[in-house]
């Protein structure tokens, strides 16, 4: 069971989870959540640096780049170019060229899938590989798949929103539809959507706001660890049929 | 020398200075940061090759928390 690895663009991950660093109560928290998750990819922002104040704490003394995979994200940009530009930077900062890219737009956080896809073009032809947040249209995902990605992460409800799986027979959908690893990202609420996200056949899930913003972080984080194995362990080992109505567990015969 | 970093003015850093000088002015921690000059991304090895100019546009960008 220790073999069965996510393989994302020829790199090997022990964990199917892969969680955020945002609204955590403050980075100290979030290193220890990280712990509790078991994932050894983080989704990151790249913000300017506060030039009056430079000595301000830093993700990268809390959570060891060096340790855990540094994921950049391009969240807060609205336009292709505006995605392409930040992670020229984050590439030159961190030294990866594995990347999530998201094009949003302002209809409630939405990718914008016109804008996702020509910026998926421009990374890939300048040497980025680009997981790609999306809606969870298989056919789009498709065209995302033959532009070149490296995985395909549809969301499973607005981001934020904790609203969780919403549309499962697109998720389901997407996975049959494409044959890069599909990772289900934002909108998770608790643990069991993202177990039923794994049962489903996905790849991987990423959480953010369901683990950081819980009563007790770091217990939802090890919720969300042994979630994602319980999810695929059972796709793995493959669900009964469901039946319409009893069928006994124990033999009818030699009753006393 | 004036430059606009970060998108704020800075009106008198001293004049003739290279990307390696001005990191070291603004007392900024080099790790995991880039720099971006003009809209062209600086690599580190020519921080100390590339001079600035009156009226450049610098961003200088970090890793913090995100989704």
């Amino acid at each position: 069971m220790d073999d069965d690895k996510l393989i994302i663009a020829g790199r090997e991950f022990s964990s199917r989870l892969i969680i955020g660093t945002g609204k955590y109560k403050d980075y100290a928290e979030n290193a220890a959540a990280l712990t509790a998750s078991g994932a050894d990819m983080v989704t990151v922002a790249v913000r300017r640096v506060n030039i009056n104040n430079p000595n301000e704490p830093m993700l990268v003394d809390f959570i060891n780049p060096n340790e855990t995979m540094f994921l950049p994200n391009t969240a807060g940009c609205f336009t292709g170019d505006d995605a392409v530009r930040t992670l020229r930077l984050a590439r030159e900062a961190g030294g990866w060229s594995l990347v999530k890219l998201e094009v949003l737009s302002n209809v409630h956080l939405y990718p914008d899938m016109e804008e996702t896809l020509k910026s998926l073009k421009l990374l890939v032809a300048d040497g980025f590989d680009v997981m790609v947040y999306c809606t969870d249209d298989p056919v789009y995902c498709q065209k995302l798949e033959e532009a070149g990605a490296a995985a395909i992460m549809p969301l499973a409800a607005p981001i934020g929103s904790g609203l969780g799986l919403l549309n499962p027979t697109n998720i389901r959908l997407v996975k049959e539809a494409v044959k890069l690893p599909v990772i289900v990202d934002a909108g998770l609420g608790t643990a069991s959507e993202a177990a039923a996200a794994m049962e489903l056949g996905c790849d991987g899930i990423i959480a953010n706001t369901a683990i950081a913003g819980a009563d007790d972080p770091i217990r939802m984080a090890h919720a969300f660890k042994h979630a994602v194995i319980a999810g695929r362990q059972a796709y793995l080992a493959g669900r009964i049929k469901p039946k319409t109505y009893a069928v006994p567990s124990s033999p009818l015969t030699g009753l006393i | 020398m004036f430059l606009v970093i970060n998108g704020k003015d800075y009106a008198d850093l001293p004049d003739g200075m290279s990307v390696a000088e001005l990191v070291t002015h603004l007392g900024l921690p080099e790790k995991k940061m880039a720099i971006e000059l003009n809209r062209a991304v600086i690599s580190k090895s020519a921080y100390d090759n590339v001079m600035l100019r009156d009226n450049d546009k610098l961003e200088i960008i970090h890793f913090i928390g995100g989704g």
